[in-house]
């Protein structure tokens, strides 16, 4: 009866607040949860396929997208939390959009997006038959607390997983293999990885989390690092290193304009993938679903097919077209290692004079500490940028960042407010030339509706 | 002129971008033609008391508190109270703020145990003091960003570094904000600290030169872009607390 209220009431919102032209808001899922508090387990129980899910600091919305759309590819009706808003009222409502008012569900399975914070409970909540685990970095400390603790919290949960469960891992991430230790018997562990040397970096960014052995805290060696602390490593005083994975990422091929090739070798032979997203972080993205994808038994040809027409997630890496050859480039960027990776594909060819644009918020979702800023490595953009302009309520600390890494404060401009800025950096920008924009979240959401107001694209939760 | 400057435990303590301090010295001190070396000293790396001017020593995750305040038993210890008795300059943050104090006292487990190089101590405390903060300082006004539980109280050798205008401070109790004795400076100040206060930077600045050249004037920089970020965090803080 609860269950019943809950699900109408929740379903009236969403409807009040589409027809308003409010989308994607977790507010429904919220008046629900009150209702009814255990709603989504009783909304998840519903779906025939049972549900997968997606965590980890860097790359889960587009992991769950390009999951997402290679089941749709296999004919896999998917409920998924689209708008980025992935707390457990945030999958409520994503439940309750498709259900009916009797509360029946229209997909096959549900895959879900879900925070650092909210695992445990959305994992007790949801009992998924699936998690695809893919990094633990450091994020938004003031919201998540540390690193040890957040791996604790998620060690715990992983113990008490259902057996059958299948846990698909980043094996290059060494907390993920740590997290492995804890599986319980009956918890099937696949893990994933690149094996790459000409990508390998020659030594550890500042913003670095785990340089120590996880076990027994001794400096772990690296035979080659990918990304921050994620590579092939192994502890010399304990038994702790990178998990030989079952799929392995070969002969990668990286393009900003053209997205990346790889060969994905998996136990049934190797498989030739092209995923439309740039940058090396989208190749472990495109790595991960498909690992889940093919563990789940979903055919080789859907997996192929799905990451080739996969269309970047809102936000994330977007490519929009002024006219007169001129482009914007956007891409989030929510923490120093996601900005390290940004500014590494940004920075690729040598020859290019960037005409960059960064729009910095420090509200809550974008944490509210911007010192983050002061472990990007923005130093390699010296002698690399034509111009930049920033952007957002820190403006003005992002323009002192670009000054102390060394860069020429006569292409420094800010202004704090993101359509004035925005219309600054669009009037300078030249014809046939990209201006490359990397807001944070908030920053991102403002973003979105200026450019819908120039008709330039469409309101997220109608894709 | 010369500068050297060493970055402790830069490999263990170094969350919430502190580094941002040791970029903003070397930087200032740079376009004034100073020559200036950072050293980073991890556990194990022994100290040479003589060599160094300036000391940074940022805030780091629990586990990693415990590696240091172990390493800083003993030699390493004794001589860093040594570079500090001959005027070594100290800004330390966060957890390095608790670990130049006596000691920091955990809700269950012994005692952490510092180097006592700042007359404070500090007891955990059970809730997150977070935001935006303003201080009044005898430097100037000062902008950051607090994030700590820990509470610390002064003892009579130390004086606040300043009254919190917007923020808990110390303790969320007397008002103050951080703790200075001699040239040892600590705080629970990130944002980063010193590149919004390019003013208190420039202290810091003189006071690490004084050491080997006597009092020293400053070329004036042109601050328009760190004057404008610190602006900005004025306004911040009154708007978000
Ligand atoms: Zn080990």
């Amino acid at each position: 009866m609860r269950q019943t209220l809950a699900i109408a009431t929740g379903k009236t919102l969403l409807e009040i607040l589409h027809r308003t032209g409010r989308g994607g808001t977790a507010f429904p899922g919220l008046v629900a949860t009150k209702i009814a508090p255990h709603i989504l387990r009783d909304l998840t129980a519903r779906l025939p396929g049972g549900s997968a899910m997606v965590i980890g600091t860097n790359g889960k919305t587009t992991t769950t997208r390009l999951f997402a759309t290679i089941l749709e590819t296999a004919g896999v009706k998917v409920a998924n939390n689209r708008s980025g808003s992935n707390l457990i009222r945030g999958l409520t409502s994503t439940l309750l959009n498709q259900a009916s008012l009797r509360g029946k569900l229209t997909a096959d399975m549900g895959l879900f997006e879900v925070d650092e914070a909210a695992f445990p409970q959305a994992q007790a909540e949801i009992q998924p038959r699936l998690i695809l685990m893919n990094n633990l970095f450091r994020d938004q400390l003031d919201r998540y607390g540390e690193i040890d603790t957040i791996r604790k919290r998620w060690a715990e949960s992983i113990k008490t997983l259902a057996p059958g469960t299948k846990l698909i891992l980043n094996a290059d991430d060494p907390s993920m293999a740590y997290l492995a230790r804890f599986a319980p018997e009956g918890v099937k562990t696949v893990f994933f990885g690149l094996d790459h040397p000409p990508l390998a970096l020659a030594k550890l960014a500042h913003a670095v989390d785990a340089a120590k052995c996880i076990v027994c805290g001794t400096n772990m060696v690296y035979d080659a690092i990918y990304i921050s602390h994620m590579g092939h490593y192994h502890c010399p005083n304990c038994d702790f290193r990178r998990p030989d994975p079952q799929f392995v990422v070969k002969e990668v091929k990286l393009s900003v304009s053209e997205g990346s090739q790889f060969v994905l070798e998996t136990p049934d032979g190797p498989l030739e993938l092209k995923v439309g997203v740039p940058g090396l972080y989208n190749v472990y993205n495109a790595a991960g679903a498909s690992a889940a994808a093919l563990s789940m038994g979903i055919a080789t040809g859907h997996v192929t097919k799905g990451l080739e027409k996969f269309k970047s997630v809102f936000g994330r890496i977007e490519r929009i077209a002024l006219g007169e050859g001129r482009h914007l480039l956007l891409a989030l960027v929510k923490n120093p290692v996601g900005f390290n990776e940004v500014l590494r594909m940004l920075t690729h060819d040598p020859a290019q004079k960037l005409k960059m644009m960064v729009i910095i918020n420090d509200l809550y979702a974008d944490g509210r500490d911007v010192s983050w800023l002061w472990d990007v490595d923005f130093e390699v953009l010296a002698d690399r940028l034509g111009w930049v302009q920033t952007g957002g309520l820190r403006a003005t600390d992002m323009a002192n960042r670009l000054k102390y890494a060394g860069i020429d404060p006569a292409l420094i401009s800010w202004e704090e407010d993101i359509a004035t800025s925005l219309k600054l950096a669009m009037d300078r920008l030249p014809a046939n030339e990209t201006l490359y924009i990397t807001p944070t979240y908030t920053a991102m959401l403002q973003l979105r509706e200026i450019l819908q107001k120039m008709g330039l694209v469409v309101p997220f939760w109608e894709e | 002129m010369k500068l050297e400057i060493a970055f402790l435990y830069h490999d263990l303590m170094n969350i919430y971008g502190d580094r941002g301090n040791i970029i903003t010295l070397s930087q200032r001190a740079r376009w004034r033609g100073i020559e200036t070396t950072v050293t980073e000293l991890s556990v194990g790396d022994p100290v040479d008391p003589d060599k160094y001017d300036f000391y940074f020593f940022g805030g780091g995750q629990d586990k990693e508190q415990y590696a240091v305040a172990d390493d800083l038993k003993g030699e390493k210890g004794a001589a860093l109270k040594e570079a500090a008795a001959k005027g070594a300059v100290f800004l330390a943050v966060c957890g390095g703020y608790q670990l130049l104090g006596h000691y920091y006292r955990p809700d269950n487990g012994p005692d952490l145990l510092g180097i006592g190089l700042l007359d404070v101590h500090t007891i955990a405390g059970n809730k997150r003091c977070i935001g935006n903060v303003i201080i009044q300082s005898e430097f100037g006004t000062l902008v950051a960003f607090e994030n700590h539980s820990g509470k610390t109280y002064l003892g009579p050798q130390a004086r606040p570094l300043g009254r919190s205008e917007i923020g808990y401070g110390n303790n969320a109790e007397d008002g103050n904000e951080g703790a200075i004795q001699n040239n040892v400076f600590g705080c629970y100040l990130h944002g980063s600290l010193l590149p919004k206060n390019p003013h208190f930077a420039d202290h810091l600045l003189k006071l690490a030169l004084q050491r080997r050249y006597g009092p020293v004037e400053l070329t004036p920089l042109d601050d328009t872009v760190e004057m404008a970020a610190h602006r900005a965090a004025l306004q911040r803080a009154r708007d978000t607390r």
